[in-house]
Order: C-alpha cells, then sequence, then structure tokens
C-alpha cells in the first residue's frame, strides 16, 4: 500500500517537472516588463478587482461607483476575447478598512488593475499597497489633492484617478459661497480624514483670498452623535455659513442639530460630493431644507449619459445611481479596457500577456479620452478628470437635490 | 513613622499622583481661563450640560444592563450593544407602519409608547435568547470563556442585522409634539431632551425599585450574594438569570428609543460606541451597583458634552470637541486611580470575584 502511494507521488514529480519544463518553451512570448507581466490562459477571464466602501454609513459613495464599472464592463463583453471578472473588498471608508482591503488584494497576482480606492483616506493606506504590488489603480472617488501631488510622498506609481481634484471643488465652493451668497464670515468642519481635512482647507484658503474671514475650523468625531458641543463653540464666532465636507452620518446628524443651536438656525450650511446621497436626505429630515451640496455637475455629462448609461444602470441595478460617482468609475473601467487592448501580447492559442509597467504608462498617456464626464487627459501624476463641479440645493425627501450653481 | 511612609509609597505611586495633579491643574486652569474670556454665555453652558444630562440619561439606561449582569453572573456582557442596537432598529420599522396608519402624528403618545413595547420587547427576547443560547451552556467554564463569546455574539448580531436591513441610515420620524423647545425663564429645553432625562430617571426608578423592594429583587440580590446558597434556599437561579437578562434588555430598548429621540438615525453599529461609553458609566459608577451606573452615567455624559468647551478651549488647543472622549476618558482613568472600585462601588475588601 505504501509502496503503491510512493510510487504514484514519484510519477507525479516527474510528471509535474516535465510539464514545468516545456511550459515556456510553449510560449513564444517572452516578458521582458519591468514589473512583470500577467498571463491570461485561453477561455479565462481577465481578472480586475475593486477596493470600494460597500458597507457602512458612507457605502452609497462606493456602491455606486462599483455599479459604474459594472456597467462598463456589461457593455464591454469582453475585451481581446476574454470575459473581464470583476472582484473586490471593502474598504470601509477609513484607513484601517484600506489597510486590510490593500493587503488581501495585492497578495493576489491575478489582477491586473484595481479600481478604487472610494475614500481617499482608505487611499492613503491602500495605494502604496497596490502600487507595490505592481498594478494600474484607478479611483473614480478620491479627490485629496496630495494623492496626484508631484513629490508628494501619498502620489504612488500607478495610481492614476477620474475624480476632480479638491483643489477645483474647493474653490468652486469658496466662489459660490462668496460670490454667489456674498457670505464673508464663515466657519468649517472637518472630521480628521483626509478628504474633510483638504477639502475645507482648500475652501478656507480660497475663500480669505477672495477676502473673506473663515471665523474658526472645528474637527468632530465622523462615528460621533452629539455634535451640539462643536456647534456651540461655532455660533460664539457668528458665522454665517458653515462648510462641511464631511461623510453622511456625521453630516446628517449635523444638519439637524445645527437648527437646535441657538445663534445657527439661520445660518447655511455646505456639504460636499461625500454626503451627496439618498441616505442623507433621510437622515437629515426636513432639516436638510436649504443645504448645499457641492458635486460634479452632472448636468454636463454628455448625452450618452442619458441616453445609454442610466437606462442600462436602471435596468441592471434597478435603480437611480445613488451618489455621483458612477459614471467616474465607467470612464475608469473603459479607459483600463483601452489600455489593455493597446499594450496586451495575444499569443496564437488566445493566451494574453499583459505587461503591468506598459499598462501603467499606456494609462499615463491617456489623451482626450471620450468619457461620460468629458474628454479625459492624464497629467503624469494621475489626474485624469474634465471637472466640472454645481452647486446643488436639497429639499426635504428629494433626491438628487436641485442644481443651482453655475 | 516616615522610614514607615516611604517604604510603603513606590515611585509608581508617585508618578501617578503626580499624573493627577498635573491633570487637575489643567482642568481647573482651562476652566478659568475659559470663564474668564467669556466667549460663552451662561444660556450655553446651561444648554450644554442639559444635553448632558440627556445624553447620560441615554448612557445609564444602557449601563444598567451591564451592571444587573455583572451583579449576578460576575461576567460582562459585551454583546450589550447590540442588545441596546437591535430594539431601536426594529423600532424604526414600526414607526414607518404607524406612519402608514396615520397614526404617528394623530396619537403621538400611544405611538411612542408603541415604539418603546415594540423595542422593548426585541431588545429583552434577544437578551433572553443571548443567555440561553450563548452563556447558560458556559456558565461554569472559565471566566474568560463567556467573554469571548459575548464579542462573538456581538458581532453575530451586528452582522445578523446587517444582512437582513441593509448597511444604510434608517431614519426615525420626528414627532411634532415633541419639535422646538420650552423656554423656562430664558432657559431652552428641548422636549427631546426633557423626554430623555425624564425617561431615564422614571426608568431608573422602577428598576431600583424592582431591585430593591420586589421579591424577584430579592431573589436576584441574594443569586448575586452567592448562586449555590440561593439555589439550596430554593430560589430558580436560572430564572432569576434570565429575568435579569430581560430587565437589563427592556432599560436598553426603552433606552434605545430615548436615544432615537435625540439621534434620530438608526443603523446596525450604532450600538458600538453608545455601548462602551455605557460599559464605561458602570464601571466608574461602579459596576454591580445601579445607583452608580446612573451616577457614571450622568458624569460622563456632562464631561462629554461641557467638558471640551470648558477644560480645553481656555487652554488654546483648536477644535477641542473631537477630544471629547480623550477628556472622558482621562478623568475615568484619573478618578479610578483614586477610586478603584468606582463611584460609589463598594470596597473590594471581601473580594467576590
Amino acid at each position: 500500500m505504501f509502496k503503491r502511494s510512493y510510487a504514484l507521488l514519484a510519477l507525479l514529480v516527474i510528471a509535474g517537472m516535465a510539464l514545468a519544463a516545456c511550459g515556456p518553451a510553449a510560449s513564444a512570448f517572452e516578458c521582458t516588463d519591468a514589473l512583470g507581466c500577467v498571463t491570461v490562459g485561453p477561455g479565462e477571464p481577465i481578472h480586475l478587482a475593486y477596493a470600494m466602501v460597500i458597507s457602512g454609513a458612507d457605502e452609497t459613495l462606493g456602491v455606486d461607483s462599483r455599479n459604474g464599472v459594472e456597467v462598463a464592463i456589461s457593455q464591454k463583453g469582453q475585451v481581446l476575447g476574454h470575459d473581464i471578472q470583476l472582484t473586490g473588498e471593502d474598504e470601509g471608508c477609513s484607513a484601517e478598512g484600506g489597510q486590510a482591503a490593500g493587503t488581501k488584494l495585492a497578495a493576489d497576482p491575478t489582477i491586473v488593475a484595481v479600481f478604487g480606492t472610494s475614500c481617499s483616506s482608505a487611499a492613503r493606506v491602500a495605494v502604496p499597497l497596490l502600487s507595490q504590488a505592481g498594478f494600474a489603480i484607478i479611483s473614480a472617488s478620491n479627490t485629496a489633492p496630495d494623492l496626484t501631488e508631484a513629490g508628494n510622498e501619498n502620489n504612488h506609481p500607478g495610481y492614476l484617478r477620474t475624480a476632480h481634484n479638491d483643489e477645483i471643488q474647493g474653490a468652486a465652493a469658496a466662489q459660490f459661497a462668496f460670490e454667489e451668497l456674498g457670505v464673508t464670515q464663515a466657519a468649517t468642519i472637518h472630521d480628521g480624514s483626509l478628504y474633510a481635512e483638504k477639502l475645507q482647507e482648500v475652501f478656507a484658503t480660497t475663500f480669505e483670498e477672495m477676502g473673506g474671514t473663515i471665523t474658526t475650523t472645528e474637527a468632530v468625531d465622523p462615528n460621533g452623535t452629539d455634535f451640539k458641543g462643536a456647534l456651540t463653540s461655532i455660533a460664539a464666532t457668528e458665522p454665517e455659513f458653515i462648510y462641511m465636507p464631511i461623510f453622511v452620518n456625521a453630516g446628517s446628524l449635523i444638519t439637524r442639530q445645527a437648527k437646535e443651536v441657538p445663534g445657527l438656525e439661520e445660518v447655511r450650511l455646505m456639504g460636499a460630493d461625500g454626503m451627496f446621497s439618498p441616505d442623507l436626505v433621510e437622515g437629515a429630515g426636513d432639516a436638510v431644507e436649504g443645504l448645499f451640496l457641492s458635486s460634479p455637475d452632472l448636468a454636463s455629462f454628455g448625452p450618452e449619459y442619458q441616453s445609454t448609461f442610466l437606462p442600462k444602470y436602471e435596468e441592471m441595478f434597478g435603480t437611480e445611481p445613488i451618489s455621483v460617482f458612477h459614471a467616474h468609475g465607467y470612464d475608469a473601467a473603459n479607459m483600463v479596457f483601452a489600455a489593455i487592448e493597446q499594450v496586451a501580447v495575444q499569443d496564437p492559442d488566445g493566451t494574453l500577456h499583459i505587461p503591468r509597467q506598459a499598462l501603467r504608462d499606456a494609462l499615463y498617456a491617456t489623451k482626450d479620452f471620450k468619457g461620460l464626464t468629458g474628454n479625459l487627459t492624464c497629467t503624469p501624476t494621475g489626474d485624469c478628470a474634465d471637472p466640472k463641479i454645481a452647486v446643488y440645493e436639497s429639499h426635504p425627501g428629494q433626491f438628487p437635490p436641485d442644481r443651482i450653481w453655475p | 513613622m516616615l522610614r514607615n511612609w516611604t517604604q510603603r509609597v513606590t515611585l509608581t505611586d508617585i508618578i501617578v499622583w503626580a499624573l493627577g495633579i498635573l491633570i487637575l491643574i489643567g482642568v481647573i486652569w482651562g476652566s478659568i481661563v475659559t470663564l474668564n474670556t467669556g466667549k460663552y454665555s451662561t444660556s450655553t453652558w446651561i444648554d450644554l450640560t442639559i444635553t448632558g444630562l440627556a445624553l447620560g440619561g441615554v448612557y445609564a439606561l444602557i449601563a444598567l444592563g451591564y451592571t444587573l449582569v455583572y451583579g449576578i453572573l460576575r461576567m460582562i456582557n459585551f454583546a450589550h450593544s447590540e442588545v441596546f442596537m437591535s430594539g431601536p432598529f426594529t423600532a424604526t420599522f414600526a414607526a414607518q407602519a404607524l406612519i402608514a396608519l396615520g397614526w404617528w402624528n394623530t396619537y403621538p403618545i400611544l405611538s411612542l409608547v408603541i415604539v418603546m413595547l415594540v423595542s422593548a420587547a426585541v431588545s429583552a427576547s434577544i437578551a433572553i435568547l443571548l443567555e440561553r443560547i450563548a452563556y447558560r451552556p458556559l456558565r461554569h467554564a472559565p471566566r474568560l470563556v463567556p467573554l469571548i463569546t459575548a464579542i462573538g455574539a456581538s458581532f453575530f448580531l451586528q452582522y445578523t442585522f446587517r444582512g437582513l436591513y441593509g448597511s444604510g441610515l434608517k431614519p426615525f420620524p420626528d414627532m411634532e409634539i415633541f419639535s422646538g423647545f420650552w423656554l423656562i425663564g430664558t432657559v431652552r429645553i428641548f422636549k427631546t431632551q426633557a423626554v430623555a432625562i425624564l425617561g431615564a430617571f422614571i426608568m431608573m426608578l422602577v428598576l431600583y425599585t424592582i431591585v430593591q423592594r420586589t421579591k424577584i429583587g430579592k431573589a436576584m440580590r441574594s443569586v448575586s450574594e452567592d448562586k449555590e446558597v440561593a439555589a439550596l434556599m430554593g430560589i430558580n437561579v436560572d430564572r432569576v438569570i434570565t429575568t435579569t437578562f430581560a430587565l437589563g434588555g427592556i432599560s436598553a430598548g426603552i433606552a434605545g428609543i430615548l436615544y432615537l429621540l435625540l439621534f434620530p438615525v438608526a443603523h446596525f453599529f450604532m450600538g458600538f460606541f453608545p455601548g462602551l461609553k455605557a460599559f464605561t458609566a458602570a464601571v466608574l459608577g461602579g459596576i454591580g451597583n445601579v445607583p452608580g451606573a446612573f451616577l457614571g452615567a450622568m458624569v460622563l455624559g456632562l464631561l462629554e458634552s461641557v467638558g471640551p468647551s470648558l477644560f480645553l478651549d481656555g487652554l488654546g488647543i483648536p477644535a477641542p470637541n473631537q477630544l471629547k472622549d480623550a477628556i472622558a476618558f482621562t478623568i475615568l482613568v484619573f478618578i479610578l486611580i483614586f477610586r478603584p472600585s468606582g463611584l460609589l462601588g463598594e470596597r473590594l475588601t471581601q473580594a467576590k470575584a
């Protein structure tokens, strides 16, 4: 009995060695790419992954972008005769979640490109891991400026984004407040996240350059529930306007509680794209009336957005888009498809070789790419967006809110 | 005498005392400077105090669940935060149903009672099931085992609710009769806050009476004293323990509705932080002690709400409100250094544990 199993084992080992020996010989392709190549066998799918927030209070942000990617995959069907497989991890919109998602994805060498992250805080820790693993990383909703700032320690090779840079969103919000509303005294609130802190910083700088005054900057706990203390401190500085580019959970509670703090009843509040969600309208109830939100200008999207994308989205997911970065996800996916088609080497038997560095280079070289969100051209540090920001005004029970500016 | 003293005092003691004195000086200095600058008016301070009391009331009702169970089983029921979450989470659906019926604003008090009953019933059932399934089989296991089980049960419940109802926010509808505030002189009290403080206080009295004045309360106290002897005296220990969990669940369910009146958004993770705070409050007041849980919760609520503005503003620390938990927990450490068994805790001369 023992002998027979040993014989079997020996046979298997020999067979394995023989296979290994003739493996490379069967393929004429030799990978010379600096980061190596991904080999996709005949009939196997091309493996793409996402790292987005798909649970918790901010889930609409990530789920919406993922839906955008899935619409693109479904429309595309196949790339060079291969199906596309999408798997993913939840980055939880936090540094810890980003760490976990980044580590898991980085361990899978079959992944070609990663869509994500959703939140800049997660990007800060996940992107270095994914970049190290050789993937192309393309985010549909990271907006923190330092992620694509040349020379910044948070800018990593292989990272690109189709979302706008917050240098633009923050400045647009400041312009809206100062020029359109005519306020000169503003307070800001952030939640310690990379996204919120940078965005309010850009707002504050621009607002002060225009001649306004920032009365105070408060920070709150994104998981907190009682913000009266912070709002009372703000009320003591008598602002006319509060800019709070935070997320849904804290955002909806602050919107409610601001109405209950003496001195803030009439003060106008403004959030940013991180709060652009039906959950906010539900969570804030009647207090949402008059809340301003800045976000990518959905009205500026190309005609295919209305005619092709939206019907397809509704057909696949049974709902209208639930946040604002679905079209950015769609564009990101199509950019990756185009880049793969450009650089992949195909064997006669259908085996596909995708060189990693070449794929990154092709993505960075994207020029005048006709996407839903505009004509995308990537900078050498990965900013690909053709950004147009609009301001929306919220009303109870209504989503999406009314576009009012510009 | 002096030699005796130097022998007893260790370096650690000196460091701990120095730390305590430093914190005390910081607190006093910060408060004096803040009050001197006059940045906040008297009515602001009263506002913050009332907010703190309302928050404290909710913490108190959750803390009761920890303290009752600890009193009887000497175990920390870490799944209690999910007992707290399950009731109000389910009650948001009941509230939607009441709105659909048109009762919500026509019979507001009745509606509030109904959602409270739903919430209390769900929380109590979850607590009883938890005890029956997760804790009773392990009652004679080493003490760490039920503790770990509790953490597991906590995750299980959280993700079950997430799986069943999704991870989005579930709004709790506003009640017209509780919107706005009462003006007493120049002091504004929001009606929701008044209801929360009052509700917590009444609930507290009811529970205290049950524990101190009724037959089942007497049984609970005797089981807490000594399980074996209580059993020999003819007390059905299992039933007493189940009742204890049920009481903790009911008070958590009521706390959940009061919490939703204050912060009207429910989600599957809503139990975690209030649960942690309430546990802290129970320890602060002296775990196992019912009035202690109430006192500890009020102190914690006040520290969180008044603390950042009072202590830190004066020290010139920017954006002090994000540090409210740091303040609350620093003071907690400070108090436990000098009173390790909590504010009203029994002196551990004859260790029960």
